[in-house]
């Protein structure tokens, strides 16, 4: 029956790689953290270049429920990287922490695997198998630390609202099932244009909720409260990953679906209050994020708030509804992951026992102390304030523009505004860097892997920046 | 339409039936010697004495969910074998391999020794 | 991909492995190999393109090297794109080839610095930004290397920033270094506002494309054309350090010495001219941007050449120097002598890079001793550095055959030509100032008694890193003005002006504006010619009597002429002015009325409203994010609710 065994090669490998072999290593061997870790990090590698490879193999495999190369394979690239990134950073880390247990790895990578599903996903079904991998995987994570009372708080919250969502969002798959009696996107899609539903009440209202249970996983406005609380008490690392990949994945899942559920200017009669009641959402969360993020002395804390800000910008490119603007998405995705990633892992590296070291204050002289993550958290911040000539800067140009170019003009406006508002914050962290004394002595710092960590995610922010082109000539392989 | 869900609601009637008959045949029929182990509410299980939100030991949430893991399972196989012969190798190959995945995993839950009972 | 485009990777490459890796590499030779090999290979590919160019016919000498898109989006699309054509590689081969003699000196000169990988990291730095700011194809990626040279400038003036420094409103080297930086943002600033002009006119930052436009946009000589090259001006005045923004070369002097003679004689300050002659088309549209330049240049370089007469400190006198040569550059521009001030701007390189360079070995063998009344006699511990100076003073002083004198007395002799004869009096006596501050100079280092302390200084030659890059640029001062051999010299004696020949095709649309002088003015040329050389020579000989006993006679010069003493040795009290008359009110203004009255009452209160506005609603948020899940969870509900009522049932 249908399934291209090329094709599928980066799933198959990843899921026989850990379900099949991983945990059967890890029956056997006993505190090989080491042996785990490597055996992990080369998963992920080899899994990243499978995708590479079936980059232009496009296609449908496991009877037309998932899709091969193209953007999903560009995404498994993304998560893959994502996640060597963070298990380099994360072993000096959870040594420090005196807590790394092989199993850390092992979630790791099943929530990378989930996040692929969710990426290649062309069955509703699929999607749901892979946000519950994925989410499953971050609420034990969050709860790593199992000492830490803010830990296991985080994972708890996590669980609970996440769960809350999750309902909502299978509710909203059963009600789309029910409305179109099909799962897979291209049956779906074309009863959605067609408008030939009989109940599209009941199909406006499927799509709803599964808006609402996407909207969750990328911590958008109403829905992003658990997001500060959860990143702020997890592991630094894991915060890290959650809030990159965690919400690169749940965009890649959002994409196809909403250019399946929402097809902007075609058939259904839902479709426009959608995209307006979405571009409220998108607004209303930039707002509340760097709004909130000013009122922060507490950098994970800043960074958690400025991750749902970037959240809003992100949604910009669903409410245009447009190639350009999902190429707007993919582009900042990969810059926000790279200077996100860079950011928490720096917060990471500077990190001390029970929370310490973490308030704005902390970070004063930093440039006399520890110059290059000094200059580095600068680059970081430059960046995910928009300023050119980095990464950031042209993520957010080309998300303006798509949504200026869909009518969406107010919602630049805001997003403009907005973005001025979070410079006062992203700088205000370099300027206590670099225009304060240190307090107290500072404290040596090793950052071992992490410093490989650092140096790619910086290589991106720069690269992505200087040469945006690089990116964008891959999207013309996606369509 | 509502024809058609007949043979459902003859169900539950013949259930409900069913169910209720036995309650009041037992009621009716058993003999009645009443002891304090046996009033108590859980007859084999726990002494229901002290304080309701007593830690229960972890041991018996591993064996929960692993019963339930295996048990989605079987289900799981039901419809498959049922449909055996026209999934044919595909179907096979693939059943197999969900086997080996879940097997692998009763391998680590058993060696890191979630089912030792001391 | 051309090989054109390496020229400008290879600096970067070096500046990006000294610099991530230089604290690792420890070995100063290793570092020294990365950063002067760099520049070797750059100069390698340029002299390779050299050679195939000069295998062509004359219009064809020009590649265009695109490397990659930058920014596409929409109208606005700019390209990383080389120009290499005969002017962009004039240019290159004097930054690479001087570069590396320079490299190579820094070697020696650095040696035992604690900052030895730095050094080279910000010198490769600055390579790789000049490259691109001469071998652009439009104005975008020429202003990025314009800033980019600017930054490393700033970081190498202010190199040694724990040192002291002398200079008005200046205590420390780090000082210089801001105001070199503040400075040329007043020029930048100019610049910038000239391409927002152009850009919207042509639509294109494109060199080629904006001087292919501009004649039939703009009619010559209308106000346009004047508003934006007279913009254009005020960047190159900044860069190129002329009135009235040429206050900081001279503090700039606070950099070491490898870094003068690269950045602030051969190269950097050269910019401004290269952005005129590259857009010589502009300005030849517009007559009177072309008089101011030829007013500013003519007059900067008679003011910069009487101050160098006085100054005691060897570098100062170098810089003074330098200056007035831009000034020199620009005149001839200014007069549409294109080819003669590119011209000087090589034989310039030569032997001012030779000058600064002979200065640092001084300054090395005489234990940082800058002040040249502290010297003298030197000629006996350092034969080679003062048989190199001695010919790189010949060469600037206008000495027959030597480099500056062809480029010098063609400048004049076209400022005669072109302007008039007042021009050519005001650059004779300029040129009679150089002549003479190049001899005391000299004379008062290298000759004459010994006037230092004999007890706590032992003067010694320099390192051969630092002696041979002084030899192979003595050779070229002496002989590289025959590359551009005026005509009736050349007439003489068969050899006919190569570098006309290359720089003509660039030079013929701008030429094409300009008025043209016919006839045969061969004997005009011949005394004139004739007639500064003598002033030359009359320049020398009236510093060799004053000098040549020490500094007892000049003292008593100065005493008798006080007045005028004290006010070049106070560089007409520029400084002062300045700080008077701009800054002074510019502080007072800002104190008073913008902080005081405008930042304080009303930005304050803009900024102050909008952010309480923000940190009220951030207080509000707080109390949302309560931390506790169920109201979390209440939120949501409510936001499910109503995200279901409007999608379902709006209309």
């Amino acid at each position: 029956m249908g399934i291209d065994l090329f094709g599928s090669l980066p799933l198959v490998v990843i899921w026989l790689a850990l379900g099949g072999v991983g945990i059967v290593i890890q029956a056997f061997v006993r505190d090989n953290t080491r042996l785990v870790f490597g055996y992990y990090i080369s998963t992920l590698i080899a899994t990243g270049v499978l995708a590479a490879l079936t980059f232009g193999h496009t296609g449908l495999t496991f009877d037309g429920m998932v899709t091969m190369g193209g953007s999903g394979a560009f995404f498994d690239i993304l998560f893959c990287v994502t996640g060597i990134l963070t298990m380099l950073a994360a072993r000096p880390y959870l040594q420090r922490e005196d807590s790394e247990i092989d199993e850390f790895y092992t979630l790791l990578v099943s929530a990378v695997s989930g996040m692929m599903l969710m990426a290649h996903a062309n069955n509703l079904v699929v999607l749901f198998v892979g946000v519950e991998l994925m989410s499953i995987s971050f609420y034990v994570m969050a709860g790593f630390f199992r000492k830490s009372i803010r830990s296991i708080e985080a994972a708890l919250k996590y669980f609970l609202l996440g769960a809350f969502a999750t309902g909502f969002l299978v509710y909203g798959m059963a009600l789309v099932y029910g409305s179109t009696n099909a799962l897979d996107y291209a049956t779906i899609t074309s009863v959605v244009r067609a408008g030939t539903t009989p109940f599209p009440m009941l199909l406006a209202a499927g799509v709803t909720l599964m808006a609402v249970g996407l909207c969750f996983k990328i911590a958008a406005f109403p829905f992003h409260q658990w997001a500060p609380d959860v990143y702020q008490g997890s592991p630094t690392v894991v915060s890290a990953f959650m809030s990159t990949a965690g919400k690169a994945a749940a965009f890649s899942a959002f994409i196809p679906a909403f250019t399946m559920l929402m097809p902007v200017g075609a058939g259904a009669s839902y479709v426009m209050n959608m995209q307006l009641a979405l571009a409220v959402i998108a607004a209303v969360t930039m707002l509340v994020g760097n709004i909130s993020a000013v009122a922060q002395s507490n950098v994970k804390r800043m960074l958690a708030f400025s991750s749902v800000a970037h959240a809003g910008y992100l949604l910009m490119g669903i409410v245009s509804g447009t190639a350009a603007g999902h190429q707007a998405i993919v582009f900042y995705l990969t810059a926000y992951t790279f200077m996100q990633l860079g950011a928490f892992v720096i917060v990471s590296i500077l990190e001390r026992e029970n929370d310490g070291h973490l308030e704005f204050s902390d970070y004063a002289g930093l440039s006399k102390t520890h110059p290059v993550l000094a200059f580095l958290m600068a680059m970081f911040m430059f960046s995910l304030a928009g300023i050119p000539p980095f990464a950031g800067f042209f993520g957010k140009y080309m998300l303006f523009i798509a949504a200026i170019d869909s009518g969406f003009t107010w919602l630049t406006i805001i997003a403009v505004v907005s973005s001025v508002i979070s410079v006062y914050f992203y700088l205000g962290l370099v300027v206590k860097m670099y225009f304060s004394d240190p307090v107290g002595e500072g404290h040596a710092t090793n950052p071992g892997t992490a410093a490989l960590t650092l140096g790619v995610a910086a290589a991106f922010t720069v690269l992505l920046g200087v040469l945006p082109s690089v990116l964008q000539s891959m999207f013309t392989a996606f369509h | 339409m509502l024809v058609h869900y007949l043979p459902l609601i003859i169900m539950i009637a013949i259930g409900a039936i069913f169910g209720l008959t036995n309650i009041i045949m037992a009621e009716i029929l058993g003999p009645k010697r009443s002891t304090r182990a046996k009033l108590s509410t859980y007859e084999s299980g726990m002494e229901p004495v002290k304080s309701a939100r007593e830690r229960f030991t972890v041991k018996f949430y591993l064996v929960a969910m692993m019963f339930i893991l295996f048990d989605i399972e079987v289900v799981f196989m039901y419809p498959w074998a049922v449909q055996f012969k026209s999934l044919g190798m595909y179907g096979f190959t693939a059943m197999i391999l969900f086997m080996v995945l879940l097997f692998s995993g009763y391998l680590y839950v058993v060696k890191k020794g979630a089912l030792k009972w001391d | 991909m051309n090989s054109a485009a390496l020229i400008p990777l290879f600096p970067l490459l070096g500046f990006l492995v000294i610099g991530l890796f230089g604290k690792q590499l420890k070995s100063e030779r290793l570092i020294g190999i990365i950063g002067s090999g760099a520049i070797l290979a750059s100069f390698a590919i340029a002299v390779s393109i050299f050679f195939s160019f000069l295998g062509m016919p004359g219009e064809e000498r020009s590649m265009h090297v695109p490397v990659y898109t930058w920014i596409s989006t929409g109208a606005f699309t700019v390209n990383i794109a080389y120009q290499v054509d005969q002017l962009s590689l004039l240019f290159t081969l004097i930054i690479t080839g001087i570069g590396f003699l320079i490299h190579v000196y820094s070697i020696g000169y650095m040696h035992g610095d604690k900052s030895f990988s730095r050094f080279f990291a910000y010198l490769n730095l600055f390579v790789f930004m000049m490259l691109n700011l001469v071998l652009a194809d439009n104005f975008l990626l020429t202003f990025l290397g314009w800033e980019g040279v600017g930054l490393a400038s700033y970081l190498l003036i202010g190199f040694w920033y724990e040192r002291k420094f002398e200079g008005t409103g200046i205590v420390y080297t780090g000082d210089a270094a801001k105001k070199a930086f503040i400075v040329n943002r007043i020029g930048d600033f100019g610049v910038l506002i000239a391409m927002f002009i152009l850009f919207n006119t042509f639509g294109t930052l494109s060199y080629s494309e904006i001087a292919a436009q501009a004649p039939t946009v703009w009619a010559p000589g209308t106000a346009m054309v004047s508003v934006v090259t007279l913009l254009l001006f005020l960047g190159c005045t900044g860069k190129s350090a002329q009135i009235p923004l040429g206050i900081w070369l001279p503090d700039a002097m606070a950099g070491p010495t490898p870094v003068s003679a690269l950045i602030h004689a051969a190269t950097m300050v050269t910019s401004g001219i290269f952005l005129i002659a590259r857009n010589n088309v502009l300005f030849a549209m517009s007559p009177s941007t072309m008089a101011v330049v030829t007013g500013i240049g003519i007059t900067t370089a008679l003011i910069a050449g009487t101050i160098g007469i006085v100054q005691n400190d060897i570098k100062k006198v170098l810089a003074y120097s330098t200056v007035s040569q831009l000034g020199f550059m620009f005149t001839a521009l200014g007069v549409g002598a294109f080819t003669a001030g590119v011209f000087h701007v090589m034989t310039h390189a030569f032997f001012k890079a030779l000058l600064f360079l002979g200065s640092g070995s001084v300054i090395h063998g005489m234990h940082e001793q800058q002040d040249i009344q502290k010297m003298g006699g030197l000629k006996k511990y350092m034969p080679t550095t003062y048989k190199t100076f001695l010919i790189g003073t010949l060469a600037i002083s206008g000495i027959p055959f030597f480099s500056g004198f062809f480029s010098k007395d063609e400048i004049l002799w076209m400022g005669f030509l072109n302007g008039s004869p007042i021009l050519w009096g005001v650059g004779a006596v300029a040129a009679f100032t150089t002549a003479f501050y190049m001899w005391r100079l000299t004379s008062l280092t290298f000759l004459g008694e010994e006037r230092f302390d004999h007890h706590h200084v032992h003067p010694h030659e320099s390192p051969a890193t630092m002696t041979i890059p002084l030899i192979v640029l003595a050779v070229l001062s002496a002989f590289g003005g025959f590359l551009g051999v005026p005509h009736v010299i050349g007439h003489a004696l068969h050899i006919p002006n190569l570098l006309e020949g290359w720089l003509d095709p660039i030079f013929e649309r701008g030429m094409s504006f300009l008025p043209k002088h016919v006839g045969d003015h061969a004997m005009l040329e011949w005394g004139l010619m004739g007639a500064s050389t003598v002033i030359a020579i009359a320049g020398i000989m009236l510093a060799k009597s004053i000098y040549s006993k020490g500094t007892e006679r000049a003292e008593g010069i100065a005493a008798r002429m006080k007045g005028i003493y004290t006010l070049l040795w106070n560089k007409y009290y520029v400084d002062e002015v300045y700080n008077f008359a701009v800054i002074g009110p510019i502080l007072a203004v800002s104190r008073d009325f913008l902080w005081k009255i405008f930042d304080v009452k009303i930005i304050d209160g803009i900024v102050n409203g909008s952010a309480s506005t923000v940190g009220a609603g951030a207080a509000a948020l707080r109390k949302i994010q309560s931390g506790v899940a169920q109201n979390y969870a209440l939120l949501m509900m409510v936001g499910i609710i109503a995200f279901l009522a409007w999608v379902t049932l709006g209309r």
